[in-house]
């Protein structure tokens, strides 16, 4: 078993085709996620707002810079997530075809490694763990 | 299509298509069966010829198949006439509610006290988890035909008895959804404490009763115990990554690396122990409490071990085993002291209530070893290493009897 998460993928058409008809995916998606939640599989989801609402950190230069959307050259933009934990990537393939998305968009199923798939000694691990510890608990 | 895709549709389908075959012949047994046979045909013919809505060519092949078998039966036309007569089972006409209710009976059905546990565990597994045969047999470490016949005679036993497919009565309604529960949890403590063989842990088979307790609350949410037992497992399960070294050997709670607890399932376990928690903790409720305690301490020394032994004694009075009383004694000793805890161990000894358990020797050469009376520790150390079946389990308690010198 795996965790994977769909990961919405769309272009200005198909934002605008999904605004257009917003009632009835969300009512659709309603339904997909109850669907998921009954199979025990669902673990979150969220979506995200307009992409012109939003601001691009830059790190290409020496300081971060920050500049409104939209965002140059990228065609295909994050859309939201379902985050699911299936038996298999096929499963999450499966449970992607059927994700209420507006003819256009584009799914991406990527697989989230486990915690016991990190390295014991990676830095980035310790430093987390490190953190973890100063802050309190979790 | 290959043979995981074909699964892939099965696992999530499998259920649902038992259920409402059920609902329509009235037959479990035959239900199951032509299911199977439709998946059996899939796995052939889907590779060659994809269909274009899977769903519900599985749903008409398993129709078909239970028309066939019912034909076969002459004595039972009038089901076939009734069968005939309603020619299309549409996935889009299926009502959602009607639904649900079709797959808790399911569930009821496969945990019937009829059933022996290996059988009702078996048939949760195929028929609401939508495992093959050759999946459970791999998960309990049996051979496929024992799995085979374990699930050939649940069926016959069901039909023989008459069993109803719907929602057990009020009266039994509370009975019956604790052998529900107590089948998830057999299959996950399969999972997370292999009971034999050289792994400890199980994760995939874990998965499954996690998987299949998140249906269960989802279908009942308003039954605390259904959130207790679901909070137990997803917090059990979030020690798994720490749980072995990277040999597999056993790494024991205060030895583990809590950084690589799974944080994400300790939220999702936390947030069911709050559900279960509306009308006073029942006996899987009050187990993950307990795992929440160690869940949110930073260390051994920093958890709250007054709270444990609270919580071990609300569960020796709501569900009294030896067990419970052995994990009361450990946790006495780290709130009390090791000789307040071996004396909780002695008093179960002196009633030999845990006969033959590796669990008494370890928890009491442990306690003996902390005292600093080595010889006695090292005794109980080496009983509880021939008395013990898991193979990792084994070899951590010789090493540490040999090095009590």
């Amino acid at each position: 078993m795996s965790k994977y998460m769909l990961i919405m993928r769309g272009t200005d058409e198909t934002n605008a085709a999904m605004m257009a008809s917003i009632d009835e995916l969300m009512a659709t998606t309603r339904r997909f996620i109850e669907e998921t939640v009954k199979a025990g599989v669902f673990l979150a989801a969220e979506g995200l707002d307009e992409p012109g609402k939003g601001v691009v950190v830059d790190f290409s230069g020496e300081t971060p810079v920050v500049t409104d959307g939209p965002y140059g050259e990228t065609k295909e933009l994050f859309g939201g997530f379902f985050l699911l934990d299936v038996a298999s990537k096929e499963e999450a393939v499966e449970w992607a075809k059927r994700v209420p998305a507006v003819r256009g968009s584009k799914i991406e199923v990527r697989r989230v490694p486990g915690e016991d798939e990190v390295p014991q000694d990676n830095g980035a691990f310790v430093k987390e763990g490190a953190l973890r510890e100063s802050s309190g608990r979790i | 299509m290959g043979t995981a895709d074909v699964e892939a549709v099965w696992r999530i389908e499998s259920a649902r298509i038992v259920a409402v075959l059920t609902r329509f012949t009235g037959d479990f047994g035959l239900a199951e069966d032509a299911a199977q046979e439709a998946v059996a045909e899939a796995l052939v013919s889907w590779p060659l010829a994809a269909p274009a809505d899977p769903v519900g060519w599985l749903m008409a092949t398993a129709r078909r198949r239970a028309i066939d078998a019912i034909r076969r039966r002459t004595a039972l036309r009038d089901r076939y006439a009734l069968l005939a007569a309603d020619e299309e089972i549409d996935a889009e006409d299926i009502d959602p509610d009607k639904i649900d209710d079709d797959l808790l009976a399911l569930m009821f059905v496969s945990c019937h006290p009829v059933l022996s546990r290996e059988a009702r565990v078996a048939l949760t597994l195929r028929v609401v988890g939508g495992l093959s045969t050759e999946e459970i047999a791999r998960a309990f470490l049996v051979p496929v035909p024992t799995v085979q016949a374990r699930i050939t005679r649940a069926k016959k036993t069901i039909a023989a008895a008459g069993v109803p497919f719907e929602l057990p009565p009020a009266g039994e309604r509370r009975e019956r959804l604790d052998a529900v529960l107590s089948v998830l949890y057999v299959i996950f403590t399969e999972g997370s404490t292999a009971t034999s063989g050289h792994r400890l842990l199980r994760p995939d088979v874990a998965y499954e009763a996690i998987r299949l307790a998140r249906t269960l609350a989802a279908l009942q949410p308003h039954e605390p115990e259904v959130h207790g037992l679901l909070a137990l497992c997803e917090l059990t399960a979030a020690r798994f990554p720490a749980r072995t070294g990277q040999d597999g050997s056993p790494v024991l709670l205060a030895d583990q690396d809590r950084r690589r607890w799974d944080f994400s399932a300790i939220r999702r376990g936390l947030a069911a122990l709050t559900k279960a928690s509306v009308r006073g903790l029942g006996p899987y409720g009050l187990q993950a409490a307990i795992a929440a305690a160690h869940a949110s301490a930073p260390s051994v020394e920093e958890t709250d071990w007054d709270r444990i032994v609270v919580l071990y004694e609300a569960l020796g009075r709501v569900a009294p085993s030896p067990v419970v009383e052995l994990n009361r004694a450990v946790a006495v000793a780290m709130a009390s002291g090791p000789a307040q805890g071996l004396a909780i161990v002695d008093e179960l000894i002196a009633s030999d209530r845990l006969p033959g358990s590796h669990l008494v020797p370890t928890v009491r050469g442990e306690l003996l070893a902390r005292l600093g009376r080595r010889p006695e520790a090292r005794a109980e150390l080496e009983l509880a290493a021939r008395l013990c079946a898991n193979q990792r389990e084994r070899s951590v308690l010789l090493r540490k009897a040999a090095a009590l010198g």
